[in-house]
């Protein structure tokens, strides 16, 4: 589909767009080695986050869940960019994501550290947020629950 | 039709309203979160503040004689209001929240014993529902819920259900805070009672408001409402009760103000509605509470009665007019008071909002602390806005404006109006175990093209049950609501 005649929001680019209407990994694994729930407690918006860890590195991701165009398109960018990555990149990557949204909200002092060399490619597209203090949370939301999932020792037996 | 002359002045008094957003004219269609308050009432607080304020009961000087005055004043004021002359049932507290706890804590501790049937509607703001449900935790008793229909209405065969297990209380909203759908009370009362001896809580926070409150026709036990969402400033709510049952329930929170004798070893406690009322009160939003309940009568309810239903009307009718708007609720406006949910386009209501926001169009949007009647309908939330005196034609056709606007800015994201409007209108009827709609099932639909993982075409079954929209897959879909394959 042609984008060229439609408006280039400064929240909602293109970008957030094609990967809310088209998740990427939006599906449960079989076999998860870790797994999360978040949820917003303000609006409703529900994941569930499942990892699959081998040998400290990411080796699939899948996710579920309703939510806004938002706090979607960040779990999907969320899925693809750690999808292969080690555990520890993971975690500097929400981190420094986390940092870069907080940077001007009221929230700044539970900001993050931010890692130099952490490359946050496509999030970028998510920049717009910052203008929306309560849209912050959505855009959060995977990352948050990604947090929480690694923090946790590997269990593979959860509950049905 | 509304007299527009009248209702052209009353939008006047609103000094917030005069304000822009972004260069649009601020439309606030928030009302049944809270309401803007009128310059009448802002000064009655304001003038009490410069001239009548001091702590009220036991000063003995002029200045807080006045003060206790003013605040009894402001008491029969609100009783007057909601139809009683027995103004110590009428017992201050911050808004419908404290009010409904009070009853769990006092009337509920005493009464509630193991085993025992609370009824309650799947449809209760979490303010009606999360008190009754911790005092059922604490007493081991159980909930009876009663279950809507897919027009958002009571069901009132799950009411006789509920009522079949005798319950020792049912508490119900008056107005549906999500639908607006006015539930009927007095049919509610008479089934009720005509079962056996029950305890009637009714929360009025969303009816109050936009409905003529008589507590002696209501026929209810208690009445719950907040002063916030009837043009009075926050802090301030009500709990009406029965005589008979206020005086028979324990105190609540303890203090000044609310005793007899103190001795060392115990007390004794005051009189209504001084017992329920411990420490100083929020004295200055009773005064504006006041202001508030003149100020509407000054308009006439039964005119504010035919503005909302000239604003529910041109609201409904021009949402079925936009491509793809999907009104909740019954399409009845007698049923109906103040508030209006909707869906649009398969857009999720927290992107219309902030999207109609930029617009200055200020709505809901969410679970609007409904959360079991979310899961219920199978939505995450929806969008709603509400009305108040202030409202008129053209903040919905600003509304509906900035809808369009939202659907521009998601066309590639979303399935064709045409495409979200049928399959909606199926989702809302069929009631249960729908799929979260981010697009439909319509294979013509630019956003129905097929994707590897299970979620994806089970989000493009919108409106289908679980078992219909199987076939249509080739792979195995997942409901949302339970995350379990069928």
């Amino acid at each position: 589909m042609s984008h060229d005649t439609l408006i280039d929001d400064d929240l909602y680019r293109q970008i957030i767009l094609d990967h809310y209407s088209n998740p990427r990994c939006h599906c449960r694994l079989e076999n998860p080695t870790l797994t999360a729930e978040g949820n917003n407690p303000t609006c409703g918006d529900e994941i569930e986050l499942d990892l699959q860890v081998e040998g400290g590195i990411i080796k699939d991701v899948g996710f579920v869940g309703d939510g806004c165009s938002i706090s979607v398109a960040s779990s999907s960018m969320l899925a693809e960019m750690i999808k292969g990555k080690t555990v520890n990149e993971a975690v500097k990557l929400a981190k420094t994501f986390k940092a870069r949204l907080l940077s001007h909200s009221a929230t700044a002092s539970e900001a993050e550290e931010t890692f130099e060399d952490v490359d946050i490619g496509e999030l970028e597209a998510l920049d717009g947020v910052k203008d929306y203090p309560v849209r912050i949370k959505c855009a959060l939301l995977g990352w948050e629950t990604l947090l929480s999932a690694l923090n946790q020792t590997p269990n593979s037996a959860k509950e049905g | 039709m509304f007299d527009q002359e009248l209702f052209t002045r009353v939008r006047a008094d609103f000094p917030i309203l005069k304000q822009t957003v972004n260069g649009h004219p601020l439309t606030f269609l928030d009302s049944g979160a809270s309401s803007q308050q009128p310059e009448c009432v802002i000064e009655a607080v304001a003038n009490f503040t410069r001239t009548g304020y001091a702590n009220i009961h036991r000063g003995l000087y002029s200045l807080s004689e006045l003060s206790t005055r003013r605040y009894e004043e402001a008491r029969r004021t609100v009783a007057e209001f909601i139809g009683t002359d027995d103004s110590p049932t009428v017992i201050f507290t911050r808004n419908s929240t404290e009010s409904i706890n009070m009853v769990a804590y006092t009337w509920g501790e005493q009464n509630i014993q193991e085993g025992d049937s609370i009824a309650l509607p799947v449809m209760e703001h979490h303010s009606d529902l999360v008190p009754w449900q911790q005092l059922a935790l604490r007493k081991k008793a159980l909930l009876r819920w009663i279950e809507i229909l897919p027009d958002g209405s009571l069901d009132l065969d799950s009411l006789d259900k509920a009522l079949s297990y005798s319950p020792k209380l049912l508490a119900f909203a008056w107005v549906s805070n999500v639908f607006g759908t006015i539930n009927p009370v007095q049919e509610i009362v008479r089934r009720a009672r005509a079962h056996g001896p029950i305890t009637i809580v009714l929360d009025g926070a969303q009816g109050v408001p936009h409905l003529y409150t008589d507590v002696k026709k209501l026929d209810v036990d208690f009445l719950a409402f907040s002063g916030h969402k009837m043009l009075a400033p926050t802090g301030i709510g009500v709990l009406w009760g029965r005589r008979k049952l206020l005086e028979s329930m324990p105190a609540f929170l303890f203090g000044g103000s609310m005793i007899s004798i103190v001795k060392r070893e115990r007390s004794s406690w005051d009189v209504l509605p001084n017992r329920f009322e411990a420490g100083t009160p929020n004295i200055t939003g009773a005064i504006g509470l006041a202001a508030a309940c003149d100020y509407i009568n000054s308009i006439g309810r039964d005119k504010i009665r035919e503005h909302d239903q000239a604003l529910m009307q041109y609201a409904i009718d021009k949402l079925n007019d936009l491509e793809g708007a999907q009104v909740l609720g019954p399409l009845d406006i007698t049923q109906r008071a103040g508030a209006l949910s909707f869906y649009f386009r398969g857009l999720h209501p927290h992107d219309i909002a902030t999207l109609l926001g930029r617009e200055g169009v200020c709505v809901r949007a969410g679970h609007h602390c409904c959360q079991p009647l979310m899961r219920e309908i199978g939505m995450m939330g929806t969008t709603r806005m509400s009305f108040q005196v202030y409202n008129n034609f053209a903040d919905i056709d600003r509304l509906c404006q900035a809808l369009l606007k939202a659907g521009e800015v998601f066309k590639s994201a979303v399935c064709s109006p045409e495409c979200a409007g049928r399959k909606l209108k199926v989702m809302v009827q069929t009631g249960h175990h729908q799929l979260w709609p981010t697009c439909c099932a319509n294979a013509a639909c630019p956003s129905s093209k097929c994707s590897s993982c299970d979620v994806a075409p089970a989000n493009r079954a919108l409106g289908n049950t679980m078992d219909s929209c199987a076939p249509m897959f080739n792979t195995p879909i997942i409901d949302l609501k339970t995350k379990k394959k069928p």
